[in-house]
């Protein structure tokens, strides 16, 4: 990074705190920093604190994290919304979860949205009646094995008791049913809901099936979604290296995988900060540990790849691993070099979710574009700067809100899949358990790092710096667009993927490729404005 | 199959709805809102009702759409949201400086009771509205009506802040164009324009959900009803308002308060509304009617009797909300088809008094308020249609079940066109033909035998 960007950046972070009323400017400073990957020297960033009313957030809902992210996209649950139609209906789909049935007999509620639909007597009299009548109503016709119930907002509000429900109906009907309070104003932001809704998952389905899959290599894939396909390019692959998938938390994922996931021996953890927390109670209840791995970028696959074959141990995997990666390579290589020849010094910025604006960075970095600011809509300080800072986030009103669950060791079926000597060697080698060491530890100094940016921080941002390429989500996406700047949607990928693993990495290039050099951006000024002389017209 | 848990057997359903055809009343008040000049839509709540309805918009016109929030946490919950209210109202004007904010409630702050008017007096008081700035308010609760409703009740909320009567009457026209695209906006008042009558149109979303791309982003477009506009059409010699549903309440209540008369007429889809409408302006604006409408209209006669054949005896299946819908079905009927079922998600028994009043004539016609897609796909299945139409979620059906489908309502999320190129008016309804026609006619070519393959048709 150079030193005059450096220099550029922090005037920019004045300039930008300006325009605020005093009190709103003071929190906002806290929120932006500029980088430095040295743990010794790293900033502070503000994270996972309250909007500021008013400023323009990308930021959505807690409801929005728990169903829209964590357990929509489990395709055999019946997930009724409890609430007012609107919840129900902008998370009907709008997700791009992509999900395969195992044959045409198989559940697919996928496409399918449930909804109380609570009026005003619901409201006044409350909500439990109809709910109850909802559930018996939604087995009697499409007999799941499963339904979840979510709160929204009115719900709380009203003291609808959603588990006292849930519980009645699951004596009443045979079938597991099990409740989630995540009404929308529960957190900050969508992170809340996440955390509720791994709470809920692990007390009601993980660990109900006890079958132990006769393989070698049991892992589960935690915070992958499939969007536009990642999982099943990530399935593909392990599948090719011998590696057996338990259950992916959620994308392309049924109900019983999430019953039978505490039988793998590894937890492998893509998004850190929707999945980490089951994660944790998994390890403490079942003695699973887990690791950080990201599957978006080549180089980051293989990594990862490696990683799992170094905490089986086993020559055989080591030697799969090596083979499957020499065979995919060349591929990724061809189209990486190809579109690098055109795509090499651009410059990117990635404000977007909770680790995609980490993630992505990898994927730019193969095709020599450089990110020159960063920053997430959601994530917590652990997300920025690493889990070592853990023990120093302070706890605020906000987050005690969201339920901690007691977990012990399960008398049974606790097992620590290592022992003590080889989690000693392992770590000998490098190898980090448990740990994430965050977005800046791998952003160069000097550059940019702003938490749940605002609609004005962005587009001065953008103006001031000008990147080549802007990464957030569909509200930003046509706002940076008309600034003439092309913008790649990072949570839908702008319908396109999938962008994980070594096929994804070749999407990935050829997207970006076609949107960077689009021709279009060329053409936005008409030929007389560029050329504004005027030409004296002939009077007679 | 993509709905392959959808069951040809209808079970009573009391409590379940399953595939919506309606959703809020927020995401009705924010679109409305967008159509004020110099306006930033504010909504009243937890932060998610903001991004989702702000993601939907966007998803539809492909347009930047901005609006803020109170970013309701649970505190603001417990002891209510007037403090995050009077913040927020601190930072938009220091940041974003609109002209005008326009606040809709969510079921959040209606269920805590947040009482938005003495909650402005406050900010007022407080000096936080800068002098000649507005802010403005109305009551969008999730749990009553749909997002028709919020449409309707935004629009009514700028009567009520805006509308004046100075006692001399101007001569014009509002247009209350009811929640139809910013193209048919645009069309509206092009019609208006061709039969000379000065107009206030209310919302306006022309040029403000299809700005063009300059390299500068318009954080407020150009578009939008002024809020001088708005002030003077408490003076205008008259109010059409369109759609019974999203334009009546509007209609009255500038009636009540300024004293100007008014007519509901239904959305201008279709030969028969559009004659309704144009008839209308002509009568209330004291004008002639000019060749080039007449012309209009006749290119729209000439097509439809050129490619009669084409549509006869057709079962069209629609879903959507219910002005759209009243009009619709009519323009269908007049084209010999026949809309056999259709559902709109909104509730009002007045849905159902029209659609008597136009399927009088098709006997066999299911139609249904406060329903939902679900329904309305077991009818299909039960006995199937040639043709389909409704908002992009129709598509799922359309795949399963094999069936032409015309995208049409909100949300479209997956094709562009309807903010460009308008439905109303007879060049609308020529649309509308074309339309139909391209989906009859491409499934023809697909399914007929080849010996049948027609090259001229």
């Amino acid at each position: 990074m150079s030193e005059n960007l450096a220099q550029d950046f922090a005037v920019t972070r004045e300039k930008l705190l300006k325009v605020y009323p005093t009190k709103a400017a003071r929190k906002r400073a806290k929120h932006m920093v500029l980088n430095d990957p040295d743990p010794e020297t790293m900033p502070e960033i503000e994270a996972n604190v309250r909007t500021i009313p008013g400023i323009i957030t990308q930021r959505g809902c807690t409801y929005a994290g728990c169903k829209g992210v964590v357990v929509g996209p489990i395709r055999d649950i019946v997930n009724i919304t409890h609430g007012p139609i609107g919840c129900g209906f902008y998370s009907w789909l709008t997700r791009r979860n992509q999900t395969k049935p195992i044959d045409d007999n198989d559940y697919n509620l996928m496409n399918y949205c449930f909804s109380t639909d609570m009026q005003e007597d619901d409201i006044v009299f409350g909500g439990e009646k109809k709910l109850r009548q909802a559930v018996r109503e939604a087995y009697e016709i499409f007999k799941p094995k499963a339904i979840g119930i979510f709160s929204t907002c009115p719900v709380g509000l009203i003291g609808d008791d959603v588990h006292a429900v849930a519980r009645e109906m699951k004596e009443e009907l045979g079938i597991n049913v099990f409740g989630f309070s995540c009404e929308g104003y529960k957190g900050v932001s969508q992170s809340a809901g996440h955390h509720i809704a791994n709470n809920q998952m692990f007390k009601h389905v993980i660990g109900l099936d006890d079958t132990v899959r006769d393989s070698k290599y049991k892992i589960n894939l935690l915070g992958e979604y499939n969007i536009g396909g990642d999982a099943f390019e990530i399935e593909r692959i392990l599948e090719k290296c011998g590696i057996d998938l338990i259950a992916t938390f959620s994308g392309n994922s049924s109900y019983d995988y999430f019953a039978n996931a505490h039988t793998a021996d590894l937890n492998c953890i893509m998004c850190h900060r929707s999945i980490n927390y089951v994660a944790d109670m998994m390890e403490i209840k079942y003695g699973i540990p887990w690791i950080k791995v990201n599957f978006i970028g080549a180089e980051a696959t293989a990594k990862s790849l490696r990683k799992i074959a170094q905490y089986f141990g086993d020559p055989e995997l080591k030697e799969r691993v090596e083979k499957v990666i020499a065979e995919e390579m060349p591929e990724v290589e061809k189209h990486r070099a190809d579109a690098r020849t055109r795509c090499e010094g651009k410059t990117v910025m990635l404000f977007v979710g909770g680790s995609r604006a980490h993630h992505y960075q990898d994927l730019f970095a193969e095709l020599g574009m450089r990110t020159i600011a960063a920053g997430y809509e959601f994530a917590h300080r652990d997300d920025y700067e690493g889990r070592r800072v853990l023990p120093t986030i302070k706890i605020d009103a906000d987050s005690r809100n969201i339920e901690e669950l007691t977990v012990e060791p399960d008398p049974e079926r606790y097992r620590y899949r290592k022992t003590e000597a080889e989690v000693a060697e392992l770590k000998a080698q490098g190898f980090e358990f448990r740990d994430y060491e965050g977005m800046m530890a791998q952003m160069a100094k000097g550059t940019l790092v702003i938490d749940d940016i605002s609609h004005y921080e962005m587009e001065k941002l953008i103006a001031y710096h000008k990147p080549d390429i802007f990464c957030a989500g569909i509200k930003e996406k046509y706002v940076i667009q008309k600034m003439g700047v092309p913008c790649k949607q990072l949570h839908s990928y702008d319908y396109s993927g999938p962008y994980a693993g070594f096929k994804g990495a070749i999407n990935f290039y050829r997207d970006i490729d076609r949107l960077v050099n689009s021709k279009i951006w060329g053409y936005i000024q008409a030929p007389w404005e560029k050329n504004p002389e005027l030409i004296a017209t002939y009077v007679k | 199959m993509l709905l392959r848990h959808t069951d040809k057997e209808i079970k009573e359903r009391v409590a379940l709805t399953v595939n919506p055809a309606k959703t809020c009343q927020p995401v009705g008040a924010m679109y409305a809102a967008l159509g004020i000049h110099n306006c930033l839509p504010h909504s009243h709540g937890s932060q998610g009702c903001c991004a989702y309805h702000r993601s939907t918009l966007t998803r539809h016109y492909k347009e930047p759409v901005m609006a803020s929030t109170s970013s309701f946490t649970e505190g603001a919950s417990v002891f209510g949201g007037q403090a995050n209210l009077l913040e927020a109202i601190n930072n938009i004007f220091s940041v974003y400086n609109p002209d005008v904010i326009a606040v809709h409630t969510t079921c959040l702050s209606e269920v805590i009771g947040d009482d938005i008017p003495q909650i402005l007096a406050k900010a007022k008081e407080d000096g936080r509205i800068p002098e000649g700035k507005y802010v403005i308010h109305c009551n969008t609760p999730s749990f009553v009506g749909s997002h028709v409703t919020g449409f309707s009740n935004m629009v009514k909320g700028m009567v009520q802040y805006f509308a004046e009567s100075s006692g001399n009457k101007l001569n014009q026209v509002n247009i209350i164009p009811g929640w139809v695209e910013p193209s048919d906006m645009r069309e509206i008042k092009r019609l208006a324009w061709e039969m000379g009558i000065s107009t206030v149109v209310f919302p306006d979303t022309s040029d403000v959900l299809d700005a063009p791309l300059t390299g500068k982003h318009q954080f407020y477009p150009k578009g939008g009803v002024t809020i001088e506009a708005l002030k003077s059409a408490g003076d205008s010699i008259g109010t059409i308002a369109l759609g019974h549903f999203a334009s009546a309440a509007a209609a009255e209540a500038l009636d009540a308060k300024c004293n100007v008369k008014y007519e509901i007429l239904d959305l201008p889809y279709g030969l028969l509304a559009t004659d309704r409408f144009i008839d209308s302006l002509r009568r209330m604006a004291k004008v002639v009617v000019p060749e080039s409408i007449n012309a209009e209209r006749g290119r729209l006669i000439d097509a439809i009797s050129d490619m009669q054949s084409y549509f006869y005896g057709k079962r069209v299946a629609l879903f959507g909300d219910p002005d759209q819908l009243i009009a619709l079905s009519e323009f269908l009927v007049t084209l010999n088809m026949r809309p056999v079922y259709v559902v709109t998600g909104t509730p009002g028994k007045k849905f159902e008094e029209e659609m008597s009043r136009v399927l009088h004539e098709i006997p066999e016609a299911k139609f249904k308020q406060a329903g939902d897609i679900y329904l309305l796909h077991q009818w299909i299945k039960n006995e199937p249609v040639d043709l389909l139409m409704g908002n992009t979620y129709g598509k799922y059906i359309a795949r399963d079940e094999d069936i032409p489908f015309i995208r049409i309502g909100f949300p479209i999320l997956d094709r562009i066109g309807h903010s460009y190129f308008p439905l109303v008016g007879y060049t609308g309804a020529l649309r509308l033909v074309e339309k139909i026609l391209g989906a009859i006619m491409d499934r023809q070519d697909r399914d007929c035998p080849e010996e049948g393959f027609e090259l001229v048709m």
